[in-house]
């Protein structure tokens, strides 16, 4: 199976890759001319294809964001789906330069496995979707439910805990894609499917009747999403890192894709500092133009949100506490000096 | 140096035991030298990676649940359990296909070769169909066309009184529950047995002595069904049953085959079973057609022919290759991992893997078990091969 075949050659690559070839990411993604980035095998709203095999979504663009800001070229991605199960392998082993796969921050994955979380591009929880025929309106009337679960995902491990905190049963249903997961859904295999919110929303309109299936209203976690890299390459680190910062500043300062070129005449030296400074770029081992191209290309963290799960996606996700922290939400872009 | 101790040295290096010796040793040596040198490869750059190494995580609570289990479980036992409740979900699924893939091969195979046109075209027809397509493609034919579009649980088929259930949510049976007589039930079951195996010695010694023959299979039949039916009576029904019935989003109690296990068991049995049909037709067929004329020319039945001179001659021919069979099948169950049912690959490999991501350890253990199910049953074939293989005088 395709799976094994990358599990196993993935663990025979981590097992013979030199030391010192890990240590330079940004020398070996400029040499190539393209980054490797390593996505969900389909996820609306975060990494699926479109009917021209293009890939979109907000982990999509965050592929594309470090690749205008390494390359100067947004379009220059190789983009590598993965499943929940192979990722870290695919990460550790050298496969992919950067994950951007809707992986959850937790404590295990950044101290155990060699990686480094870079931040956080979603702030998810995990939710429930029912079919509207079951009549249930609470996750806790979900007692001996049999619930479809992609796995290898920490939503195994926040179900099972609920479910016990809780004192009820369940029975878990696992696929290996989130196509699976929907499909036997749809068929009835389960009566709860369990993902994160964002995921739900996306997988919802993959039914053939969005309309009869609903999200119960009950959070049961902290979901953080974000990019991950190899440990032992802070420069590496740094660039996904202030990839990410660089698109929140610019929503910050009003920066978008249509008046970027305007913006960079500006005299505000915040503005400059971000756009135009060869002495930032020079501290990422980039060009001057780092941050420019990112915005021009692929525009600030509110115009990529609202482009692929926000109110101007299908998926029409509320910003909520993926709000700018000076509307109250918890994006907070570190200052650029 | 005179000539002769020469030629004695020369003697010790050409002779091909030293020689012989000297190559195995050098190559056992270089792979040790290889081995050693890729561990410890493995172990720096792990280290250097910041990534954890070693079996400790086998003690860690696991903290998933699994669906179908043989063994106590539940989330707050380790990975070490995860790992043992695959195996067991591994090689149940491998126990049942190979049994039934067995039985099912043997009829084909036999009745492929029967005098009947339609049964002899229909299995051509079956295995040429069922041999030539992917065994994925038949587990998601099995799974997604055949067992997905089964009714929910509330509108579950109903067949055999409220006993039997089938839907999405799988096949639903009572559950026998032993009561206290049920030891005695137990006992009588064995006491036939044994009564039965000292009848066939004695019918075997008779027959060789004095070439009378007892009907050993009638006998046997007869006995068995007897005591099993009469004797559950006889001990006061000593199995109570535990009803399956529905409530809140499913059936509670009864015995439960989970679909994704049914989809596997059918996908594999009926695959390996066109194999194995094809291994007795070659069997059978070579099997001289001399003897079955001498069969004949000596006045034994037809039942006779095939059961004392053509099996035990095609037994021969058809164990090794079966072994085969057995291996793929116990190996190709790890596809289960496509639809979800909770095998090694899936359990331990999957989940497991991804909370710990201890991939090495885990990768290893995986393939070392796989490795130790093959040998095992290749182990068990070669030592039945040997003691039906023609023993030449």
């Amino acid at each position: 199976m395709k799976k094994l075949a990358t599990l196993i050659g993935g663990v025979a690559a981590v097992a013979t890759l030199s030391m010192g070839a890990q240590a330079q990411t940004l020398e070996q993604v400029k040499n190539r001319g393209s980054l490797n980035c390593g996505v969900s095998t389909g996820l609306p709203g975060f990494s699926s294809t479109d009917s021209a095999g293009n890939w979109q979504g907000l982990d999509a663009d965050g592929c594309r964001a470090i690749a205008a800001a390494v390359l100067g070229n947004a379009n220059s991605v190789s983009f590598v789906p993965l499943t929940a199960v192979e990722r870290f392998t695919a990460l550790q082993s050298g496969e992919i330069d950067v994950l951007v796969r809707n992986t959850t921050w937790t404590l295990t994955r950044d101290a155990s496995l060699g990686l480094n979380f870079t931040g956080v591009n979603y702030y998810d929880g995990q939710g429930f979707l029912v079919s509207t025929d079951l009549g249930v309106s609470s996750a806790l009337e979900l007692d001996g439910a049999a619930v479809c679960i992609q796995s290898g995902t920490t939503t195994e491990l926040n179900l099972a805990d609920y479910f016990r905190f809780n004192g009820m049963s369940y029975e878990p249903v696992l696929y290996d894609t989130s196509e699976q997961t929907i499909s036997g859904f749809e068929a009835g295999r389960c009566d709860v499917l369990t993902t994160d919110q964002s995921g739900l929303y996306g997988l919802r309109l993959q039914l053939s009747n969005p309309a009869g299936a609903m999200v119960l209203p009950e959070v049961i976690s902290k979901e953080p999403l974000g990019p991950v890299v190899r440990q032992g390459d802070d420069n590496w680190f740094n660039v996904v890192k202030w990839v990410h910062y660089a698109q929140l500043n610019a929503e910050e300062m009003g920066i978008t894709m249509a008046n970027v070129d305007e913006m960079r005449t500006s005299n505000n030296p915040e503005v400059v500092r971000l756009l135009n400074s060869n002495e930032m770029g020079a501290h990422l081992n980039l060009d001057a133009n780092w941050a420019y191209n990112i915005v021009k290309q692929v525009g600030n963290y509110g115009e990529m949100f609202e482009r692929t799960v926000g109110m101007g996606s299908p998926l029409q996700i509320d910003r909520g506490i993926n709000a700018l922290w000076v509307d109250g939400g918890l994006q907070y872009g570190m200052p650029v000096r | 140096m005179n000539d002769q101790s020469k030629t004695r040295r020369a003697a010790w290096l050409y002779n091909p035991t030293y020689r012989n010796l000297f190559y195995q040793a050098l190559v056992v040596g270089g792979l040790f030298w290889f081995l050693y040198t890729i561990t410890g490869n493995v172990l720096n750059n792990l280290e250097a990676r910041g990534i954890s190494t070693g079996f400790r995580f086998l003690n860690q609570p696991a903290g998933f649940a699994i669906a179908q289990t043989l063994v106590e479980y539940n989330e707050t036992y380790t990975f070490g359990r995860t790992f043992v409740v695959g195996l067991l979900n591994t090689l149940l699924v491998s126990a049942m296909g190979i049994v039934s893939a067995t039985f099912l091969g043997l009829f084909l195979g036999i009745s492929r070769l029967s005098p009947n046109w339609l049964l002899r075209k229909l299995c051509a027809v079956y295995i040429e169909t069922f041999r030539n397509i992917p065994l994925l493609l038949q587990i998601f034919f099995w799974y997604y066309a055949v067992l997905q579009t089964l009714p929910g649980p509330r509108n579950a088929i109903n067949f055999g009184g409220e006993s039997f259930f089938l839907s999405i949510r799988g096949f639903y049976s009572p559950k026998p529950i032993p009561e206290p007589t049920f030891a005695i039930y137990v006992g009588l079951i064995v006491a036939a047995v044994i009564g039965l195996i000292v009848l066939a010695r004695w019918a075997k010694k008779r027959f060789i002595a004095t070439g009378e023959q007892f009907p050993v299979l009638p006998t046997t039949i007869g006995v068995m069904l007897g005591t099993i039916v009469i004797g559950y009576f006889i001990t006061g029904r000593p199995l109570s049953f535990e009803y399956p019935v529905l409530r809140g989003f499913s059936f509670a109690g009864g015995m439960r085959i989970i679909p994704e296990l049914m989809a596997l068991w059918f996908a594999l049995t009926i695959y390996t079973s066109t194999y194995i049909a094809e291994i007795v037709r070659s069997g059978i067929q070579a099997v001289a057609h001399g003897q079955t004329e001498a069969c004949r020319a000596l006045g034994l039945t037809e039942k006779q022919r095939l059961n004392l001179v053509v099996l035990p001659q095609a037994m021969r021919v058809m164990i090794p290759p079966m072994t085969s069979q057995y291996l793929n099948l116990a190996k190709n169950s790890s596809l289960a991992v496509a639809i979800g049912y909770p095998d090694l690959v899936a359990v331990f490999m999957g989940t497991t893997l991804n909370q710990t991501g201890q991939a090495i350890e885990i990768v290893a253990m995986t393939m070392l078990v796989y490795l130790t199910i093959s040998l095992s049953v290749s182990a068990f074939m070669n030592w039945f091969n040997k003691r039906v293989a023609l023993v030449e005088r």
